[in-house]
């Protein structure tokens, strides 16, 4: 409405201010606005102590699950090759004790880190790209196709997630990937609301005119205007994500519908209950994995807390 | 607080509903509440499409999950299609569940051998008590402590709260309910058992004895609902409380010298009340279905514990009706916060 298209005479690259250096191009002072505002989003999110606490307990978990391989080896998980007898206390050998199996339950918690990481991460990775997309094409678009993208999503936001996610895991067969869809598929509503009202808000501004004067066409605008711009608030909902993630895996395997072949935590508290533990009063057997879920939960909703306070300030939550 | 004028002829300030009522408004009033219905009604379509289709076309044959493995002779398959009506075409299908569905009819279940419809009635009470006393609970101490948390935002007091509801909000649930049955039902250390450790009632009570008993076999189930569900109604209420408290006309009531015991109970609450309230409403949704794993770690008799049974057969009609029952409750409920919120906030749905 107030600016008006340049006229497409001259082939410079969009995005050029006045130049300074000699060669200076779309590319580099892209990156250095990138870096620039890399830089003065970690010096604002380093302000909150509770958004480091969740990094540091995430940077410790990370590296326990990637390195268990060496820590306590593959053959932690096997039955047959138990070490230990049914059922121990904790010894120097076994710091907390055994399982039914007479398998390390210390061995359990870090192999478990591994799967109950996976599946939160690509859970939540599944879920927010289907927000995304979703998101961003209702935004885009607009009209009956939009309309009918959102019922869909108000629909699935209405549904028990729970309820959904048991359902469809009890009718696929079981195994991790099962798991990561009906966490993903259950779950992605919320991120495809807020990113279909930013994409709204984002293509609201001149710029977005300008390109759409230029020629840039929907997936240009989508892809290289808008997406950028919805990023940021992606992140945080994926870090937010992951932890229900996480903590939906542990109930669908608490109930039975993980993969029955590998350790998780969820799975490790469902084998304790079966096992007895909570009548025989086996505290180590119960407590660490619940406290490794928590633990795991907290540190990914104080990163995405802090990272949204971050990029939104009104907000106010994390401080 | 309620300065918005109505276009109403007659008195200004009453109570919201009579605002609501009066005037041009009743009309507006009755386009929302059609508008939800319709959609209320659209949606709970969409849930018996769903859970009719979840279990056909995804792949897995019923008959086979019903006879779980065991041998079967290709003749009994047909028999036992034939008894669900599985072998009708799908279409007939379909218009035969919607049909029986809409009168409350959801087949028989596999496990039971009983209709799916009275298994579900017989747990619905069990279920309302335990989570409704839980939400009115967790909604209480959520609020109370959101609104201190905001009103002194920043404090120590804050944080240790809102780190605390962080915090129980990241446990899992069924784990927690755990842990507090090794330490009060089963006894930790020199703590006798002091509760039941599953369960609704030990069965040889009546009258008031029973009333107690039942209460004492809640305890636990509730203390594991309200310590992981309450962080949401608190941090909802923080940060719309705290949304608030920029306004002027906090200022206004301070500047007038009223208490600031006074300026936060009558002018800041009830204004950050709003979000709060449609947030109840959606928890009250989600209750059922939320109670799954507490009422499976208790054993309590209840909906969430016949749906954990149902799932282990599976008993793919009982699964489908509770199915339909959660997600109703949630659709209801949010079409009662949808229909209260105008009457609440005059400034919603004009």
């Amino acid at each position: 409405m107030t600016t008006t298209p340049t006229p497409p005479t001259k082939q410079v690259t969009p995005g050029t201010g006045p130049a300074t250096g000699p060669v200076r191009t779309a590319r580099s002072l892209a990156w250095e606005r990138r870096r620039h505002s890399m830089a003065r989003f970690w010096s604002s999110y380093r302000t909150h102590r509770a958004g480091l606490f969740g990094l540091a307990a995430l940077a410790l978990i990370a590296l326990t699950a990637l390195t268990a391989p060496l820590l306590v080896g593959s053959d932690v998980q096997s039955v047959t090759a138990a070490p230990g007898t049914a059922m121990e206390k904790p010894s120097g050998e076994f710091p907390l004790g055994t399982d039914q199996f007479g398998r390390s339950l210390l061995g359990l918690l870090v192999w478990g880190a591994r799967i109950s990481l996976t599946v939160g991460l690509l859970a939540a990775a599944l879920s927010v790209a289907i927000g995304t997309l979703v998101g961003i094409i209702a935004g885009h678009y607009g009209g009956w196709f939009s309309t009918v993208l959102m019922r869909i999503t108000d629909w699935f936001l209405v549904m028990p997630t729970l309820v959904l996610a048991i359902v469809l895991a009890t009718v696929m067969s079981r195994n991790i990937w099962t798991v990561v869809i009906a966490i993903g598929v259950t779950s992605w509503p919320t991120t495809a609301r807020l990113v279909r009202a930013q994409t709204i808000a984002v293509e609201s501004r001149p710029y977005i005119e300008r390109a759409k004067a230029l020629g840039g066409g929907h997936t240009h605008i989508m892809n290289r205007h808008v997406l950028p711009n919805v990023m940021p608030l992606v992140l945080a909902q994926t870090t937010l994500g992951i932890s229900s993630a996480i903590l939906t895996e542990a109930t669908l395997a608490f109930l039975g519908l993980g993969d029955p072949t590998v350790v998780s935590w969820g799975g490790m508290l469902q084998d304790a209950r079966e096992a007895g533990a909570v009548s025989s009063g086996h505290w180590s057997y119960l407590a660490p994995p619940g406290i490794a879920i928590a633990l795991v939960a907290l540190a990914f909703t104080l990163c995405g807390r802090a990272i949204e306070s971050v990029l939104n300030p009104k907000l106010g939550v994390a401080r | 607080m309620s300065t918005t004028s109505t276009t109403g002829t007659t008195a200004v300030a009453r109570a919201p509903e009579a605002r609501a009522a009066s005037g041009g408004n009743v009309h507006a009033y009755l386009l929302h509440v059609a508008g939800r219905l319709g959609g209320a009604a659209v949606s709970l379509l969409a849930v018996l499409v769903t859970s009719f289709f979840l279990f056909r076309i995804i792949p897995g044959d019923p008959v086979k999950a019903m006879t779980h493995g065991m041998p079967t002779s290709a003749e009994q398959m047909a028999t036992l299609r034939r008894q669900f009506g599985l072998d009708k075409p799908m279409w007939q299908q379909f218009t035969d569940y919607c049909a029986n569905a809409l009168t409350g009819d959801f087949g028989m279940s596999y496990q039971f051998h009983a209709p799916v419809g009275d298994l579900i009635a017989q747990k619905v009470p069990a279920t309302l008590l335990l989570t409704g006393v839980a939400v009115v609970i967790y909604s209480a101490i959520g609020l109370w402590l959101g609104t201190r948390s905001a009103w002194r935002h920043g404090s120590l007091g804050d944080r240790l709260n809102t780190g605390m509801a962080l915090t129980l909000w990241s446990v899992p649930g069924f784990w927690l309910g755990l842990l507090l049955i090794i330490t009060f039902s089963v006894g930790f250390g020199p703590l006798p058992g002091m509760f039941p450790t599953g369960g609704m009632e030990s069965g040889n009570e009546t009258g008031f004895a029973y009333v107690i008993d039942v209460a004492h076999h809640m305890v636990l189930p509730v203390l594991t609902l309200v310590a992981v569900g309450y962080a949401q109604t608190l941090l909802v209420m923080r940060s719309s409380l705290l949304d608030e408290m920029g306004s002027d006309y906090l200022t206004t009531a301070r500047a007038k010298g009223l208490r600031d015991d006074v300026v936060r109970r009558r002018h800041a609450v009830p204004n950050a009340l709003l979000p709060t309230v449609t947030m109840v409403f959606i928890n009250l949704g989600h209750v059922a279905a939320g109670s799954i794993l507490v009422e499976t770690v208790f054993s309590w008799p209840g909906l969430g514990g016949l749906f954990y049974q149902a799932l282990s057969v599976p008993d793919l009609p009982l699964v489908q009706g509770l199915f339909v029952v959660f997600a109703g409750a949630m659709i209801v409920m949010n079409l009662l916060a949808d229909l209260l919120y105008p009457l609440l906030d005059p400034r919603v749905g004009r």
